[in-house]
């Protein structure tokens, strides 16, 4: 994960590599180096402007626009809950408004002790089983608010 | 030996089927456990089936505590035991629905090439590599297929329009960013016949003279991805997929491309900007994707589950699949029931079922056991329909006669909690959240729609807000780029007709109670 040691010029160059001729290389790179790193800096930018021939405001643009790109780490576990419609409908709110309370943060934010991150995300393909949750890359359904609790380690926690 | 079946789909997978397979294996040390894709009932999953004389059985939902019960039961043969569910074929919600595109989904070792064969794959590959290119599109015109993403444009016209392009590259690209909730038919597909998918890419390639091929997928289906991936290196091995495809002497070339949390990446000019690694804002049409697409060459996109149809228009042929469905409404669709459902899960049908029959009799009404107050049909960009519309037949023109689209097949149910105006307004929030920014309607317009609902349901002055809203919505339909800013009126506009009631009276001010807050 994210350590200064790994953004080094060479070690950023060598995730790069071998996407830069590709269809859509910029975006397999940006991927590549957000699940190595955990995030993308300005150091990691500056090589992506160098190697695809683009301005460093290019590539922030493309990090920008998508969810999966963090220019600063994130929690030691991520924490996505699904906000849309059928998970709206079996209580998906009643659940984002827990998790908020008991971790005490928002939707995009992370604990001060840096261990949970929240985030909403717009459908995990769980629709017939919400309300979804993904908890560090794996998806859960049916998601209540003990399980919850259980997935974010606040079990018993009096928040 | 004996042959266990555990699917390993997202649904199942979230339920726990990993540790049902592991416990299974354990406990049934001489039995072969074959991962499937999930048939699609999901209130029963995990649901896991095993071969006996009489055909598949099926028992479920299996948690990992009750493998040892089903052990002693002698589950392995068929044994009876209280999860049993009897023949999985007879099971009503899967014996009374059409599986074309589907029929292997949950049947067959999703990565076995040579059980995909068995089960009828790829004799749609082997009729196309002996027909011309000309001829497998016309195939596909008079099958009468419609794009199943959402803008049912008819299939035919584009594969005409990519054949008859002159270029010295041309792409197929399937859009597998399926975004919209209460959809789960890509992924399904993917996780559970990833080969059909394959399949149908290399037959759009011979149809229209491309031979390189992308899947884009959304980077939320992680099992997806596995699954697909693994699928591909199987069909590079077996000689499926690269220069000489099935030793016919043509090549067709197959890459898996991930996507990085965008729904607006589902539109189909977006995606070929992501896909050329860029942000991914929509282009204005024309140039058609057709004319000009990839990299600013002919390109077919197509959604999953269209080009998944297409080995069976090849196999059986145009007539046979444009027998199903109604009108103009050709073949099946994989409805998918959601949200507040008694029984959800994936019911493929001929066009023509009605909402009351999905929503009803395959679903059983709600989760929750409260009368049934909507149902939001065809994703985010969809309508809400209260129970009285709920006899309009599944088919894009009735559909559209009544305000509504049928989209991508996604039936979201919500009980009588359901705070109709906070629906409306979260319609608005998520273009708000959405939205590619690049036209105004769409950026602005969506911003400015949750302000002025959130004044609505808190009683400020009604009557002009909902003017100033209608304004709006008339707007953002005819202004925007594309159908995120043009659709995400459909669902406004259903709540403010069918719900308006609600809308405009004081207790409609939302309560934060209930299900659905």
């Amino acid at each position: 994960m994210a350590d200064d040691v790994a953004h080094t010029i060479p070690a950023l160059d060598a995730i790069i590599a071998p996407y830069v001729d590709k269809t859509g290389g910029l975006m397999c790179a940006l991927n590549a180096l957000q699940a190595e790193l955990g995030y993308i800096d300005a150091a990691a930018t500056a090589r992506l402007a160098d190697a695809f021939n683009l301005t460093k405001a290019e590539v922030k643009g493309v990090i920008s626009f998508y969810e999966d790109f963090t220019t600063r780490p994130r929690g030691k576990h991520v924490i996505r809950i699904c906000q849309a419609e059928a998970c709206q409908s079996v209580g998906a709110r009643t659940l984002t408004q827990h998790a908020t309370e008991k971790l005490g943060i928002g939707l995009g934010e992370t604990t001060k002790d840096g261990r949970v991150t929240l985030e909403p995300v717009y459908c995990l393909g769980l629709c017939a089983n919400g309300p979804a949750v993904m908890a560090d890359g794996k998806v859960k359904a049916q998601v209540t608010e003990a399980a919850f609790d259980k997935l974010a380690g606040v079990e018993g926690d009096g928040a | 030996m004996s042959r266990i079946y555990i699917p390993h789909d997202t649904v199942a997978v979230a339920l726990g089927a990993d540790d049902v397979a592991d416990a299974v294996s354990q406990l049934c040390p001489d039995a072969e456990v074959v991962r499937t894709g999930s048939r699609g009932l999901f209130w029963l999953e995990p649901m896991i089936e095993v071969d006996t004389a009489d055909g598949r059985k099926a028992y479920g939902p299996v948690t990992v505590d009750d493998v040892a019960s089903l052990v002693s039961a002698g589950f392995a043969d068929g044994g009876d035991h209280p999860f049993g569910l009897g023949p999985t074929e007879d099971i009503p919600f899967l014996k009374n629905q059409e599986r074309l595109t589907f029929a292997r989904c949950g049947v067959a070792d999703p990565l076995s090439l040579a059980d995909y064969e068995a089960h009828g794959g790829l004799k749609g590959l082997h009729k196309a590599l002996e027909m011309t290119a000309k001829d497998i599109s016309e195939q596909v015109m008079a099958s009468g297929l419609r794009g199943r993403g959402g803008a049912a444009f008819p299939a035919g016209i584009k594969w005409r329009t990519v054949l008859g392009a002159v270029a010295d590259q041309k792409y197929i690209v399937c859009n597998a960013d399926e975004g919209d909730s209460g959809t789960f038919a890509d992924r399904m597909i993917m996780e559970g016949d990833p080969f059909a998918l394959i399949e149908g890419m290399i037959i759009a390639g011979l149809g229209t003279g491309a031979a390189k091929g992308f899947v884009y997928l959304r980077s939320e289906y992680p099992v997806a991805k596995r699954v697909f991936a693994e699928a591909l290196a199987h069909a590079y091995d077996a000689g499926l997929l690269g220069d000489n495809v099935l030793k016919s002497g043509k090549p067709f070339d197959l890459e898996l491309f991930m996507g990085a949390g965008a729904y607006i990446c589902g539109e189909e000019t977006s995606l070929l900007e992501s896909l050329e690694g860029k942000r991914g804002e929509v282009r204005a049409k024309p140039p058609l994707p057709a004319l000009e697409g990839l990299n600013g060459k002919p390109t077919l996109v197509h959604n999953v589950i269209s080009l998944c149809a297409v080995p069976t228009i090849l196999a059986e042929g145009a007539d046979y699949y444009k027998d199903f469905g109604m009108g103009r409404s050709t073949g099946t669709m994989p409805f998918q029931l959601a949200g507040n459902v008694l029984r959800g899960g994936l019911v493929e049908k001929a066009f023509g079922v009605t909402l009351r029959e999905l929503v009803n009799e395959f679903g059983g009404g709600t989760r929750s056991g409260l009368p049934v107050k909507a149902a939001q049909v065809g994703g985010p960009l969809g309508a809400y329909l209260p129970p009285d519309l709920f006899d309009t037949p599944m088919d894009y023109e009735s559909f559209a006669e009544i305000g509504a689209g049928v989209g991508h097949g996604g039936i979201v149910v919500f009980d009588e909690t359901a705070d109709m105006a906070a629906q409306a307004k979260y319609a608005f929030d998520f273009c708000a959240a959405e939205s590619c920014g690049k036209c105004t309607p769409c950026r602005i317009g969506a911003v400015r729609g949750s302000e002025v609902m959130a004044k609505v349901m808190k009683g400020e002055d009604r009557e002009t807000n909902i003017d100033l809203i209608t304004d709006l919505l008339e707007v953002m339909e005819d202004g925007s780029l594309c159908a995120m800013g043009g659709m995400t009126p459909v669902p406004v506009k259903s709540v403010l007709r069918h719900f308006a009631d609600e809308v405009m009276t004081p207790q409609a001010v939302s309560s934060g109670k209930g299900a659905a807050s």
